[in-house]
């Protein structure tokens, strides 16, 4: 298939790998951070770390935007769906994340109406399809989906839609890379950094990241080839001792991002003051809300939302397996409490992240690697 | 429906999943600090008495890892307290319904394979019986309706046992206001395909339901049909070195399904592939004696044919992404929609686990039929690792295709 073939050529990888391997410095261990949970999905998919040398090791980051969202939000989320008259509106990863009276699958099923969509502006469609119901949509996401929901309100504002409110989940990435790097026990050497955000906020905000604390950054794409030529530009930065942002994806991400796109959003929607992350606690200035102007499309102003606060249990350590310090199976509650039937933390949420990868696969990865040294 | 309002402290189920771990932890320290005590010089291995020094990082994980198997191999049990749409998946979410329910309720040696047939003996005969239903939206689709669908699937469960289909009954619930040309023309359909396949409606019922209480028309079909064929096919049959066969490309029924519902803006000149496989199946029974097992590869697409295999003969199943015929537009469209065309169901494919003696007779006795012109070999049955399916990315990597919990979700990023 053209323009997706191109990018998942064998032989290319293999070459890729090979260099990979030339610049690994002996006895000298590499964590490198896939922050975009698109990274992780295509690394997974494609098999991408059987290319790694045994030096170099993946470390998925917070950029899982159904996984950050913490168990109280869900359950608010939840209690804005029983309203009456209320139809829920989310995207489909959305549905299985368990909130603490389970997840909007389990809501269905008790009779709540809430609707898969592929885009917001589905919802509005639904919006105006009912117009005797409250139609609430779920936003979710990063700088990636952010636009689209901003889009989404000027349309409704645009449209006058009375029955049409968001309930404003979106996250910022920069502060939680911070708040990663802020953590005293950090391994990380560099980072993968976020393809589909950055086609937003280019890639500009990471600047700090060399400058403050030396660490390289490589934007990338989604296909494999994209990852492994990263990591290629990463190991080449750090065998040079450089720590420099550079964009692998520049066939879509401009450098200063796209300026409609952030007037969309900087127009509907402000910082919060902090907001809660799964697995890293209260960040501040990481989260948007939607502007006073636009109140009337805003079900934290619309609906009384009950605010409820799920602490993290305090021996789940999802922090510590995102920083890279602890192995998933290092962590206390791993495999019993917190299992991907019944994840408590970030990391078991969804399939690829790195608690429920190990938790389906850790057997055979550990046989993979006792067959690769004793061959 | 009992929304959490107010702040409960911690969820009742975190809770009860945090006592448990604590109970466990206790059992695990004690049998250690026990192997400890009784085995001499074990404490080389063990070292926690009195300050309780952390176990080496080797041994933990271990202990980790056993911990998981166990889970694992624990008798299934259903969590939620009420059935959500993962039931109806195909997933690990269906699977633990009827093993924990179904299965648990009606055990006997017939059913307890769960095979798409079952196989019966009556009056020296071998007979083969199935039943489905067909819930499908649209009605009318590219390339079929809810009619053919109910007649070949119910064909095809037969077929897969190494059965003649001969007899079907057809159940229909519909709802009021339903328009009888529909009817008619889910009819019509149906008999079309029963010529096809060379099957007779033979006995039927019909219920009205209220305005609502359901979609439109659902279809119940039963099949019964005669096994002539001197083997005894089953998932359970698969042998290390066996080869796995699929008999056309895959995920065309469900991909044109979904786009068919018109939710996605998506256009692509794409048809269900819903046929009768009885002809197929008989030309490659008669080819290749090799075969040890048939399996539509329906709800749950191929990936759960290939889990099924892995676990019934606890195998090990590698497949090469390469090899595994999918259309053009079927491949777009799950780029697109961000799933994976392995779990995507079909509804004239079948997946053969075939002797490697009998692999290339098996080949060709498919690619002889024109419902199998594109059929491939896609991979082979491996000792191990048991009940693990592993696919060759067509990239160079190698990744593990598991059961997915429920439907196929698409992805936001």
């Amino acid at each position: 298939m053209k323009f997706v073939d191109e990018f998942r050529d064998a032989d290319t990888a293999h070459a890729l790998a090979a260099r990979i391997v030339a610049l690994c410095e002996p006895g000298r261990q590499y964590k490198l951070m896939e922050v975009c949970g698109g990274h992780t999905h295509t690394i997974y998919k494609h098999g991408l770390e059987d290319y790694l040398p045994e030096q170099v090791t993946l470390v998925h980051g917070p950029g899982c935007p159904v996984c950050v969202i913490p168990m109280g939000r869900v359950d608010d989320a939840m209690a804005l769906a029983s309203e009456p008259d209320v139809i829920m509106t989310s995207f489909g990863d959305m549905m299985r994340v368990p909130g603490s009276n389970g997840s909007f699958f389990d809501a269905k099923a008790r009779g709540t109406d809430i609707r898969m969509v592929y885009s917001p502006l589905d919802s509005l469609k639904i919006a105006r399809q009912n117009p005797g119901k409250r139609v609430v949509f779920m936003a979710i996401g990063f700088e990636t989906t952010a636009p689209s929901t901003a889009m989404t309100l000027l349309r409704a504002a645009a449209e006058g839609l009375k029955n049409f409110s968001i309930f404003c989940n979106h996250v910022t990435i920069i502060p939680a890379i911070k708040a990663i790097l802020d953590s005293p026990d950090l391994r990380l050497d560099g980072f993968i950094g976020p393809g589909h955000v950055s086609t937003v906020i280019g890639c500009r905000p990471y600047e700090f990241i060399a400058r403050d604390y030396g660490k390289p950054v490589v934007v990338a794409g989604f296909e494999p080839l994209d990852i492994l030529q990263s990591i290629y530009l990463l190991m080449l930065q750090l065998s040079r001792g450089q720590a420099e942002i550079e964009n692998q994806y520049s066939r879509v991400v401009p450098w200063d991002g796209n300026a409609v796109a952030l007037r969309a959003i900087g127009q509907t929607m402000e910082l919060r003051p902090y907001f809660e992350w799964r697995g890293l606690g209260f960040i501040s200035h990481s989260a948007l809300k939607v502007r006073e102007e636009y109140a009337q499309f805003d079900a934290e102003t619309l609906f009384s939302v009950p605010g409820v606060r799920v602490a993290d249990p305090k021996a789940c350590q999802c922090g510590e397996v995102l920083k890279g310090v602890l192995k998933p199976w290092e962590c206390k509650v791993f495999g019993t409490a917190c299992t991907p039937e019944t994840p408590i933390g970030t990391c078991m949420v969804s399939p690829e992240g790195a608690c429920a990868a190990y938790y389906n696969y850790g057997r055979l990865t550990r046989q993979r690697v006792k067959e690769a040294s004793t061959s | 429906m009992t929304a959490p309002h107010g702040t409960p402290a911690s969820p009742g189920w975190v809770e009860e999943a945090m006592r448990a771990h604590e109970a466990l932890e206790r059992t695990e320290e004690e049998h250690a600090r026990r192997v400890d005590d009784e085995v001499p010089g074990g404490a080389t291995r063990f070292e926690h008495h009195g300050s309780p020094q952390p176990l080496p990082g080797t041994v933990r994980e271990e202990l980790v890892l056993e911990r998981i198997d166990r889970a694992r191999r624990a008798r299934p049990r259903v969590k939620e307290d009420r059935i959500t749409m993962s039931h109806g998946a195909g997933g690990k979410a269906t699977q633990t319904l009827i093993e924990a329910v179904f299965l648990d309720t009606f055990r006997n040696p017939l059913l307890e394979p769960l095979e798409d047939a079952a196989r019966l003996h009556v009056n020296g005969a071998r007979v083969a019986m199935t039943t489905d239903s067909y819930v499908v939206k649209p009605l009318f689709f590219p390339g079929g309706d809810i009619g053919d669908l109910a007649v070949n699937g119910t064909v095809n469960d037969l077929s897969m046992a190494g059965a003649v289909p001969l007899y079907l009954s057809a159940g229909f619930i519909l709802e009021e206001g339903f328009p009888v040309a529909d009817v008619a023309r889910i009819a019509a359909s149906m008999q079309a395909a029963a010529i096809k396949a060379g099957v007779q409606v033979v006995t039927g019922d019909t219920k009205v339901v209220e305005k609502g209480k359901a979609d439109g028309c659902y279809i119940n079909t039963a099949g019964l049909g005669l096994i002539e064929h001197g083997g005894s096919l089953g998932v359970a049959q698969a042998r290390p070195g066996d080869v796995i066969l699929v008999s056309g490309p895959i995920g065309d029924h469900g991909v044109t399904i979904m786009l068919a519902r018109g939710e996605l803006d998506i256009e692509a000149d794409i048809a269900s592939d819903t046929a009768p496989l009885n002809g197929l199946v008989a030309g490659l029974l008669e080819a290749a004696p090799g075969v040890r097992a048939l399996r539509d590869a329906t709800r749950g697409g191929v990936a759960t044919i290939l889990n099924e295999i892995a676990a019934a003969a606890s195998v090990g199943v590698v497949v090469n992404e390469d090899d595994i015929p999918v259309r053009q537009q079927v491949r777009g469209a799950s780029e697109l929609l961000g799933i994976d065309p392995m779990y995507v169901a079909c509804e004239g494919r079948l997946v053969a686990v075939v002797s490697r003696e009998d692999a290339d007779r098996a080949l060709a006795a498919l690619k002889a039929h024109p419902q199998g012109a594109d059929a491939a070999v896609i991979g082979t049955v491996t000792v191990g690792p048991p009940g693990i399916v592993q696919l060759k990315t067509a990239f160079g990597g190698t990744r593990i295709v598991d059961l997915l919990v429920g439907d196929p979700l698409p992805r936001i990023c």
